[in-house]
């Protein structure tokens, strides 16, 4: 037997290590459809307990409207279950085409390729258009799926310190030997919830001959005046190369991706793009669905217009109680505890009050800037908002960080 | 050359510290101490390159001699002695 006892021993003392170091990873089971309140089991075979959902990416509330649901039935219904297939042996749909169309007509771009997550877009799109005679040049926030797809690509890379922009023009004028450059940053940042700075990252490419590429996961059909993404709220739209987006979250929140750019560069990625290639094309289900949330926010700017209240409302109320928050104003707030144990207990403390809300602390972020990462949702209604605020008073009150300054928590908690 | 190890010091810290990190030395653990990842240690190589007009091979540039400020500069030297 290759699984030998002394594999398992292995496996077993390493998950150990992971427990005893207390970030072992578990699931809430929920019993409802994903939405500003929700039936949590927790821990597992617990009794069910409704909570207000503060945590979801869930940032337009389509994931369970109506209308998207019925698309999806009528989709469903009209185009079978599955495809058996990848896109370009017989997984293609002429639905499959029309979402690819309604999205570069969203984004403003010149053509879009459908991935199975975003995480495959940006684990497949830079291979598929560097070579090692090319640089790539990263904001060290990025999200995760940036850095695999770096790390599966043969050009050069290279990263400059987070939004900073003269550090960004050190290393273009750096790599001004390379063939192409590329600069790499997400639009809005998951963890801390601030915007990139599209604008001046837009300057400096054209100046520095080299291309953009953003992840808009957290921004599209939400950030800017029509929700269109972050080059929208920056005014450059049109100016960017490729636009990585993902549907698993404001866009309906199922699954699914997107490489949107200029042609020559969504078609490389159409030709050499392995987890396009190799993965399955998206279900019809989830492309009727995605097809109805792009009528919805073409119709009208209703939903992303009430999230920004709310994240406004939500902002205010937490700055207004004590709290010390990261500033930004996107609809992902993070409340800062600073230390990893302090996030944990808070948001057990909230889960008791009938919030659920995740705390993370490093390696997901820095060192010594655990917190409590809360996102908004046009879901969301004054009363869930009024609500859950009390229960961080509450809570806030219990550990004694109201009115508390970023020192001050650290010198009662530690980091 | 003297100054060649402030140089690196000094690029290093500019390049990869924090405002509020601890202040490095000449012998502070760089990749094995988490300061410089594998990735960024792209620039620091091409920096060196750029500084002293040398080509280091990417099989000499390897996390151990990249490990602190003094091996750094001794890689350096070997190359800007040939």
């Amino acid at each position: 037997m290759a699984y030998s006892d002394k594999v398992r021993g292995i496996y077993e003392a390493q998950l150990q290590g992971i427990r005893d170091a207390g970030i072992f990873k578990q699931e809430r089971y929920i019993h409802s459809p994903q939405a500003a309140d929700i039936e949590v089991e927790f821990p597992a075979g617990a009794a069910l307990k409704k909570v207000i959902n503060m945590c979801a990416n869930n940032y337009l509330g389509l994931s369970s409207h109506p209308d998207v649901v019925r698309a999806a039935h009528e989709g469903l219904d009209a185009r079978g279950y599955g495809m058996s297939s990848v896109r370009f042996i017989c997984g293609t749909q002429d639905i499959h085409r029309e979402l690819e169309r309604r999205l570069t007509e969203f984004l403003g771009t010149e053509d879009t390729l459908l991935f199975p997550s975003c995480m495959d877009a940006n684990a497949g799109v830079f291979e598929a258009i560097l070579t090692k005679d090319d640089v790539m040049i990263s904001d060290r926030l990025v999200h995760a799926s940036l850095v695999d797809g770096i790390r599966l690509c043969s050009a050069m890379h290279d990263t400059f310190k987070h939004s900073d922009m003269a550090h960004l023009e050190n290393k273009l004028q750096l790599h001004a030997d390379k063939r192409f450059k590329v600069v790499i940053t997400d639009g809005v940042f998951s963890m801390d919830g601030d915007a990139a700075k599209l604008d001046e990252c837009v300057a400096l490419c054209e100046k520095y001959d080299a291309m953009l590429l953003v992840d808009d996961s957290h921004a599209s059909g939400f950030i800017g005046k029509t929700g269109r993404g972050t080059h929208e709220r920056c005014g450059v739209m049109g100016k960017i190369d490729v636009i990585t987006t993902t549907f698993g979250k404001a866009l309906g929140g199922a699954s699914g991706g997107c490489v949107s750019g200029r042609k020559e560069l969504v078609e490389m990625c159409r030709q050499k793009a392995r987890p396009y290639l190799f993965s399955n094309t998206i279900a019809p289900v989830v492309v009727a669905g995605v097809l109805k949330v792009m009528e919805i926010l073409s119709a009208s700017t209703e939903r992303r217009d009430k999230l920004e209240r709310n994240a406004a409302h939500w902002r205010k109320g937490l700055t207004e109680a004590g709290f010390v928050l990261k500033e930004g104003d996107t609809p992902i707030v993070p409340v800062m505890l600073f230390n990893a144990k302090l996030s944990q207990d808070f948001s057990k403390a909230l889960y008791d009050e009938g919030v659920y809300a995740m705390g993370f602390f490093f390696p997901v972020v820095p060192q010594g800037q655990a917190r409590i990462r809360t996102q908004l949702s046009a879901g969301h209604e004054t009363h869930h908002l009024d609500k859950a605020l009390d229960a961080f008073v509450k809570v806030g009150k219990k550990y004694d960080i109201l009115g508390k300054s970023k020192q001050e928590i650290i010198e009662k908690f530690g980091m | 050359m003297d100054d060649l190890k402030d140089i690196v010091l000094k690029y290093v810290t500019e390049e990869y510290l924090e405002a509020d990190s601890d202040p490095i030395t000449f012998e502070t653990p760089l990749i094995s101490g988490g300061i410089v990842d594998s990735f960024s240690m792209v620039s620091l190589k091409r920096f060196l390159e750029n500084k002293y007009n040398i080509q280091i091979p990417d099989d000499r540039a390897t996390p151990e001699a990249f490990d602190s400020v003094n091996r750094i500069a001794v890689l350096v030297r070997e190359f800007v002695k040939a």
